[in-house]
C-alpha cells in the first residue's frame, strides 16, 4: 500500500533531489557570470560614451593625454565588413544555389558540404596567416602591404562558410512544388532559381548572412596582421590600400596600452561593438520567430 | 492540328536562354568549387612557408622549447603544450557545466518561457566578439581570481600543475575565460541533441517506474551522447583555435612551465603576438606552428563531422 505514494527517504528520490540541485547549481555557475559579463560591458562601456567619441581620431598612447575618439577604426570597421560582404555573399549564394539546386547529392557537392564544414572550423587567425603570405608579404596589391582591403578578404574566409550554409538549408526548405510548377510552366531552371525559389528563401538567407557579417564584424585575428591599424582619419578611396583600423583591433591594441585613458576608450568601443551584434542578434530572432509563427497559420 | 504544332513550335527555347542557363549552372558552379580552392589554398600556402623550418628541424620543432630568434633557433613545444592543456582543461570544465545547463533547460524544472529565456540568453553571449571578453578578462576577472590563485599555489603547490608562484596573467586565466567562451557552444548544442531524443523514449523509461534521474543517465543521455560529443568536439577546435582573449590574458611567455599558475603560450596567441614583427626563418617557423596548429583542429572538425554523419540516424 505505502510504495503507492511518494516517499521523500527512498535512495532514488533523494538521489533525484540531488541531481536536480546539481543541475540547477550547473546552470546557475553557467549563467551567473554570463549576465555579469554582459550587464559589466554595457554600463561600463556606456558611461564611457560621449559625442566627440564618435568625430575624434584617437591620440597616440601616452602620459595623461586625452585618448580622443574612435571615428577612424568605427569607420574602418564598417569598410572591412562591407569588403567582406561584397565578397563573400556573391560567392556564397552562388554555391549555395549550386548545392541546394543543381547537386544531385553526388561526390562533388557532398566534398564542396564537407569543405564548407572544415572551413567554418579553420581557426580565425589561419585565416589571417593565409592573407598575410597570399597578399601582404606578396605586395600583390598595388604595391601596398598592410590594408583594409587585405582585413576584408581575410574576413570574407570566415563569412563564406556561414553564407553557403544558410543558402543551402534556406533553399532547401523551399517546397519542391514551387519549382516542379514553375518548371512546368516553361520557366527555365535559372528563371525558376532567381524569380521563385530565391526570392521564397530570401528571408532566412537574409537572416543568417546578416548574423555572419555581424560575426564577422567583432573578429580580431584576422585583421591584427593584415589590415594593422591606424590612427587617422578615413578621407578618401585611396586609403583602402593602407592600414587601416578596427573596432576590434582597437579594443585588443588599447586593452594591452598601461594608460587609463586609452583602456576608457577600448571599453567605450566594446560598448558600440556588444551592442551593435547583440541588437542585430536580437532582432533577426524576433523577426524568425515571427515569421515562423505566421508560417504555421 | 496544325495549328497547334505551330503553336508549339513557337514555344521552343530561345537559343540565347539556353546558353544563359548553361552559364548559370556554371557560375554557381565554380562560385561552390570556391570554397574547395581557398581550402587547398590555405593548406598548401600555409604547408610551403613552413617548408623551410620544417625541412630543418623536422619533427623535432614539436618537441623543443627553444623559441630564440636572437640565435635563430626554433621549437613549439611550450605553445603546443599551452594549446592542448588550456583547451583540455577548459572543456573539462565546460562539458559538466554545459550538458548540466542542458539538462537544467530540457526537462521542465522551471516553466517554459523562463527556460527559453535562459537558452537565447546563452545562445545570445556565443555572439561576443573575444576581443571584448579579453578586454574583460584583464580589468574583471584577473583581479577577481588573485587571491584564489594564491590560495591554490598555497595549498595545491605540490601538484606540478600549480607549482608556480601566480603573478598577473597565466594559462589559468585563459582557461577560465575558454570557459565562458565554449559554454554557450556546448550548452546550444547539448540542448539541441537532448530535445531530439523522441518523447517515447522517456515515456517507456517512465512507464516501466524509472525515476527522472535514472531516466536521464540511462535512456536519455546515451541516446543523444553522439550530439553532445560532436558539439564537444566542435568546441574543442574552437578552443584550440581561439586567439584574441587568449592572447590577451595568457600573460605571452616562451618560457616553458608544467604548472598552469605561470605565463604560458598558445599557438594561436604566438600567432597574434610575432607575426607583424617577425622576418627570416622566425617566419617559417611561425608558418610551420600555424601548419601544426590547422591540421589540430582539422583532425578534431573531421572526426566531429564523422562522428555526426556516423550516429546521427539512429532514430
Amino acid at each position: 500500500m505505502n510504495s503507492l505514494f511518494y516517499q521523500k527517504r527512498l535512495s532514488r528520490n533523494i538521489g533525484d533531489k540531488f541531481f536536480t540541485s546539481l543541475s540547477v547549481i550547473c546552470a546557475l555557475i553557467a549563467i551567473l557570470p554570463l549576465i555579469f559579463l554582459v550587464t559589466y560591458i554595457l554600463f561600463k562601456g556606456g558611461s564611457q560614451i560621449t559625442p566627440e567619441l564618435f568625430t575624434l581620431e584617437p591620440n597616440p598612447p601616452g602620459d595623461d593625454l586625452d585618448a580622443g575618439g574612435i571615428n577612424p577604426a568605427l569607420i574602418g570597421t564598417l569598410i572591412i565588413t562591407t569588403i567582406a560582404s561584397i565578397i563573400a555573399i556573391p560567392v556564397g549564394v552562388g554555391g549555395g544555389i549550386y548545392l541546394a539546386e543543381y547537386s544531385k547529392g553526388g561526390p562533388f557537392s557532398r566534398f564542396i558540404r564537407f569543405g564548407v564544414n572544415v572551413l567554418a572550423g579553420v581557426p580565425s587567425i589561419i585565416a589571417g596567416v593565409f592573407i598575410y603570405a597570399l597578399i601582404v608579404s606578396t605586395k600583390i596589391l598595388f604595391g601596398s602591404m598592410y590594408s583594409g582591403f587585405a582585413g576584408g578578404m581575410a574576413l570574407s574566409i570566415l563569412m563564406l562558410p556561414t553564407v553557403i550554409k544558410t543558402t543551402d538549408e534556406g533553399l532547401k526548405l523551399v517546397p519542391n512544388e514551387l519549382r516542379y510548377a514553375s518548371l512546368g510552366v516553361g520557366a527555365s531552371m535559372y528563371t525558376t532559381i532567381l524569380k521563385v525559389t530565391l526570392p521564397c528563401a530570401f528571408r532566412s538567407i537574409a537572416t543568417g548572412v546578416v548574423l555572419g557579417i555581424a560575426r564577422a564584424a567583432g573578429e580580431t585575428a584576422p585583421l591584427i596582421f593584415t589590415a594593422l591599424f591606424s590612427y587617422y582619419y578615413i578621407t578618401g578611396f585611396g586609403d583602402l590600400f593602407y592600414e587601416m583600423g578596427s573596432l576590434a583591433v582597437l579594443i585588443y591594441n588599447f586593452a594591452l596600452e598601461p594608460y587609463d585613458a586609452q583602456n576608457k576608450l577600448a571599453w567605450a568601443a566594446s560598448f558600440i561593438l556588444v551592442l551593435s551584434i547583440l541588437s542585430v542578434n536580437i532582432f533577426s530572432r524576433i523577426l524568425a520567430a515571427f515569421t515562423e509563427k505566421t508560417k504555421r497559420v | 492540328m496544325e495549328e497547334k504544332l505551330t503553336l508549339f513550335k513557337n514555344r521552343k527555347r530561345f537559343g540565347i536562354e539556353k546558353n544563359i542557363d548553361i552559364i548559370f549552372k556554371n557560375t554557381t558552379l565554380v562560385l561552390s568549387s570556391f570554397v574547395a580552392i581557398i581550402l587547398l589554398g590555405i593548406i598548401l600556402v600555409v604547408f610551403f612557408q613552413s617548408f623551410e623550418s620544417f625541412s630543418r628541424y623536422g619533427l623535432k620543432f614539436l618537441v623543443t622549447s627553444e623559441w630564440n630568434p636572437v640565435k635563430d633557433e626554433y621549437g613549439a613545444f611550450t605553445a603546443i603544450y599551452g594549446t592542448l592543456i588550456t583547451s583540455f582543461l577548459s572543456l573539462l570544465i565546460t562539458i559538466p557545466l554545459g550538458v548540466g545547463t542542458a539538462i537544467f533547460i530540457t526537462e521542465d524544472f522551471v516553466p517554459e518561457f523562463v527556460r527559453e529565456i535562459i537558452g537565447s540568453f546563452v545562445e545570445l553571449l556565443a555572439a561576443i566578439p573575444s576581443v571584448v571578453l579579453g578586454l574583460w578578462a584583464i580589468f574583471v576577472m584577473e583581479p577577481f581570481f588573485r587571491t584564489f590563485f594564491v590560495f591554490l599555489h598555497n595549498f595545491f603547490g605540490w601538484i606540478p600543475l600549480f607549482s608556480t608562484e601566480p603573478t598577473g596573467r597565466n594559462s589559468l586565466l585563459a582557461i577560465l575565460i575558454l570557459v565562458v567562451m565554449l559554454l554557450p557552444i556546448v550548452t546550444s548544442i547539448a540542448r539541441d541533441s537532448l530535445n531530439q531524443v523522441p518523447k517515447k523514449l522517456r515515456n517507456a523509461a517512465y512507464g516501466i517506474g524509472a525515476s527522472r534521474w535514472k531516466t536521464i543517465f540511462s535512456v536519455i543521455l546515451p541516446a543523444a551522447l553522439s550530439g553532445i560529443m560532436a558539439g564537444v568536439l566542435l568546441a574543442l577546435g574552437r578552443a584550440m583555435g581561439e586567439t584574441m582573449a587568449v592572447t590577451m590574458i595568457i600573460g605571452n611567455s616562451n618560457a616553458f612551465s608544467w604548472s598552469i599558475l605561470s605565463p604560458g603560450y598558445t599557438i594561436s596567441s604566438m600567432l597574434a603576438n610575432q607575426f607583424g614583427e617577425a622576418d627570416g626563418s622566425q617566419v617559417s617557423s611561425l608558418f610551420y606552428a600555424a601548419f601544426v596548429l590547422m591540421v589540430l583542429s582539422l583532425v578534431v572538425n573531421i572526426f566531429a563531422q564523422w562522428l555526426v554523419k556516423k550516429f546521427s540516424l539512429k532514430y
